[in-house]
């Protein structure tokens, strides 16, 4: 067994349960039923901790031991939630993805760093538990004698064992390999005393099909020693690879026990008798934590039809006996073998890097038919012609399915945002809602990783400018309780994100009167109302009237704009006084195929994104100069081929390609325009980093590279030398 | 119990993955000779893993075909691993303890 690999999903299911955790908090009502969310929350610091406890992550079993015993409190009714326990266990939340990240980190033990912080969240968890005692108790002396539930219920779920209990399935090929099971076994009996062993041959098959050479056993064993989990594992070193190990700290909590029941292949009823019988736990301990987690999946499960008999487990339970209560374990095995099952057929996990690969290779296939439809011009060959024609068609399809699988929903990103809007609120003392929709809408994976930090800014602006405060929204007749909307949906090959609020809306006469002050526009052009509101956009705009907390982070709307331009996206924002603003974002649906349009410069191809460009003329300058006249206004234009250094004279009829991008337009020169192309994206190596106004390759039909322009870029540095135009004609 | 209803079966010397094999062969013929196989072990000087799970294939098959198998005057070697791994009970014979 790979641990890192265990590791891995470890870290992976606590960062998802946390995230549901997380929403069930925020989604929970504190004045109706809570019994479903308050199971989800403990159900996912319950599992967190059994499996935190598997790795010996002391750490984050001993922290979410108590989150989990005020959980189960809660559930209990012997605690009441109220909203100040829902932000300090979002706190808990907060730290306990900090301690996963740290994880991931390769961290296992406490960050020395944040260890002051979590002390910190159990005192606060401890108190309400234990202010809970005190309103229960004798109001008197309620103060002096705090009980702690916390750590009495640490003493009664740990095991008695003082053992280490050590699992180990020797793989098949361990007797070939030339290593004795038997001969480690003995080797461990030097760093203490086997306490109990159970050996375990259900692995064995029928004598006939059973190859005497191949290992089948298997073996648990309780374990009396001082020695530590590394000098353990050490035993086994030669055979790791042949071997899947398990280790049980010595007083480890049953339910640890219970998972390790639940992580081995055997019969589970069998394995509970083998641990009985080596003595790592007590049936009675076992029968207890199996109660107990019956229990809350019983909870957990409520669909269960009515033609099932009852559990076995929880008859035998309430009839008070114990020894078969393993038998629970089996059967609840065997459910989560079913279920697991059902939920595998659904959908798969698979590693984003594989399906980037996929979409790397699914442009090469392009490009690679690209080439053959080429010859097949070339040869004047219509059966190759036809064949290259139907293999393009199938290329696209599959180019499409690709994609496809690299669309996410955009609904985890906008739940995010529950989070957001509730912290934020609470910063600026406002009662504010957020509403959801469009969940559904998909995106590429790369886009999604991308709005986050732009919708988060539009968020939090809504929040802090947009809305306005209760006793002002009021008097506006308007309920008291602000609403932000995020809203997607497909238009067109895009998709259309929305953030909306419903506060006072943009205010035109300040926008414009501010644009004025600081020069962006001339006071005597008229603007319509979409212009204006767009000023909003530009740098060093801002009608904050008062600094919060939130502005004054020197990240204003220009760099939102910014952000999502670069993602070949637009923003937009519409508004009515009183009732409130909407800034639409407009993204492509993904970033790895775009329409191209070449131009070719002697030799070198070039590809210029399609939407960059507003129209081509022929070439025709101001003599000696580096601008043109279009239509009575001054077109800059920039040189491809000075550019780029590239060699040979210009051809006799030159072309402009007039480019836009944001507020800037500008010509390219160049020798030929080629026409339309879908261009597979491909990024540059690292070398190529410092390269300034290229942006990636692509391969063309013939197999030559294309270089794909960066137009921002460029036209960034038109912008420098628009300046100075001016200033040479003065 | 007639003698022609045991089979008796007598190993000695090192009992180890280099003779697996052949012992699973001739273990079972020995068991489906007759409805009761004893195996004198007072020979043996080593067992290991594979030579182990070979008795206890003999012993489940000889269970699942309601047959008998019993192992007779374990050798120290083989006393030292049935104890080791908790298999008497696996085996239900008596273990002679050896002075």
């Amino acid at each position: 067994m790979n641990l890192d690999d265990a590791l891995q999903t470890f870290i992976t299911e606590s960062r998802e349960l946390l995230g549901d955790m997380e929403n069930a908090l925020l989604n929970i009502d504190l004045a109706g039923d809570q019994s479903e969310a308050i199971n989800a929350i403990f159900r996912a610091a319950h599992t967190i901790k059994g499996s935190a406890g598997l790795f010996s992550l002391d750490h984050i079993v001993a922290f979410t031991h108590v989150v989990e015993s005020l959980l189960d409190a809660v559930r209990e009714g012997r605690v009441v939630l109220n909203d100040e326990m829902i932000t300090l266990l979002l706190s808990c939340c907060d730290y306990l993805t900090g301690m996963t990240d740290g994880l991931a980190a390769g961290r296992y033990e406490a960050d020395p760093d944040t260890a002051a912080d979590g002390e910190m969240l159990l005192q606060q968890l401890r108190r309400h538990m234990g202010m809970d005692a005190a309103v229960t108790g004798d109001h008197a002396g309620a103060l002096a004698v705090q009980p702690e539930p916390g750590v009495e219920r640490m003493g009664g779920d740990a095991g008695d064992s003082d053992y280490w209990h050590i699992s180990l399935r020797f793989g098949r090929e361990v007797l070939q390999n030339g290593m004795d099971p038997i001969a480690f076994l003995r080797y461990l009996a030097r760093l203490g005393r086997i306490a109990g062993m159970a050996t375990v041959a259900d692995a064995l098959p029928p004598a006939a099909d059973m190859d005497a050479e191949l290992c089948y056993l298997g073996f648990e064993i309780a374990f009396d020693s001082s020695a530590d989990r590394e000098a353990i594992l050490g035993v086994f070193e030669f055979v790791q690879d042949d071997c899947e190990i398990r280790l049980v700290a010595p007083r480890s909590k049953v339910s640890e026990y219970v998972e390790l029941i639940r992580a081995l292949p055997e019969n589970p009823a069998r394995l509970g008798e083998m641990l009985v019988l080596c003595g790592s736990v007590t049936a009675a301990e076992l029968a207890a934590a199996l109660a107990q987690q019956s229990q809350s999946e019983a909870l957990a499960t409520p669909d269960d039809t009515a033609d099932v008999p009852p559990r076995l487990g929880s008859i035998l339970v309430a009839a008070g006996q114990v020894a078969p209560v393993v038998v629970e374990a089996a059967l609840n095995k065997q459910k989560q073998v079913v279920e697991q099952k059902a939920q595998e057929n659904r959908s798969i996990r698979v590693d984003s890097d594989k399906l980037d690969k996929l979409i790397d290779l699914v442009g090469e296939l392009i490009i690679a038919g690209a080439r053959a439809s080429v010859i097949g011009q070339r040869l004047h060959s219509t059966q190759l012609q036809e064949a290259t024609s139907t293999l393009s068609g199938l290329v696209e399809e599959v180019r499409d399915a690709a994609l496809e699988l690299r669309m996410v929903k955009i609904g985890a990103t906008f739940n995010r945002f529950q989070r957001v809007v509730h912290d934020v609120a609470r910063e600026l003392g406002k009662d504010i809602g957020l509403v959801v929709d469009g969940e559904d809408a998909e995106l590429d994976k790369t886009v999604v990783e991308k709005i986050g930090d732009p919708l988060m800014h539009l968020v939090r602006n809504a929040m802090d400018h947009g809305i306005e405060p209760a006793d002002v929204r009021v008097a506006a007749g308007k309920p008291a309780r602000g609403m932000i909307k995020l809203n997607a949906f497909h238009e067109s090959g895009s998709i259309v994100i929305q953030v909306s609020d419903d506060g006072g809306g943009l205010r035109k006469e300040k926008i414009l009167a501010k644009a004025i002050e600081r020069g962006l526009v001339d006071a005597d052009r008229k603007l319509t109302d979409a212009e204006i509101y767009n000023l909003i956009f530009e740098a060093g705009f801002s009608t904050a009237e008062k600094i919060t907390n939130l502005s004054g982070r020197g990240v204003g709307m220009d760099v939102v704009k910014r952000n999502i331009t670069a993602l070949r996206g637009s923003v937009d924002v519409g508004s009515s006084e009183g009732q409130g603003t909407t800034v639409t974002v407009r993204l492509p649906l993904t970033l790895a195929i775009i329409d191209g349009f070449l131009v070719q410069v002697a030799d070198s191809v070039f590809v210029i994104p399609l939407d960059t460009i507003e129209e081509c003329i022929e070439f025709a300058a101001e003599p000696g100069q580096d601008y043109s006249n279009l239509r009575g206004q001054v077109l800059p234009f920039i040189r491809l081929r000075s550019l780029f250094h590239v060699q040979g004279a210009p051809t006799r009829r030159e072309s402009v390609v007039v480019l836009r991008f944001g507020k800037v337009r500008a010509g390219l020169v160049v020798d030929t325009l080629l026409g339309e192309f879908q261009t597979v994206i491909k990024p540059l190596s690292p070398i190529f980093s410092e390269v300034r106004c290229i942006s990636g390759s692509t391969i063309l039909g013939t197999g030559d590279v294309a270089l794909i322009l960066d137009v921002g870029a460029l036209l960034q540095s038109v912008e420098g030398k628009g300046a100075a135009l001016p200033a040479l004609a003065a | 119990m007639s003698a022609q209803a045991i089979h008796n079966l007598s190993l000695d010397g090192e009992i180890n993955i280099y003779r697996a094999a052949d012992l699973k062969l001739e273990v079972l013929a020995a068991l489906r000779r007759a409805p009761v196989l004893e195996i004198d072990l007072a020979g043996v000087t080593e067992l290991d893993t594979a030579g182990l799970q070979v008795l206890m294939l003999a012993k489940r098959t000889a269970t699942d075909e309601q047959r008998e198998l019993h192992l007779l005057n374990h050798s120290p070697a083989v006393v030292d691993i049935v104890e080791m791994l908790n298999l008497g009970a696996f085996f239900g014979d008596a273990v002679l303890i050896h002075s």
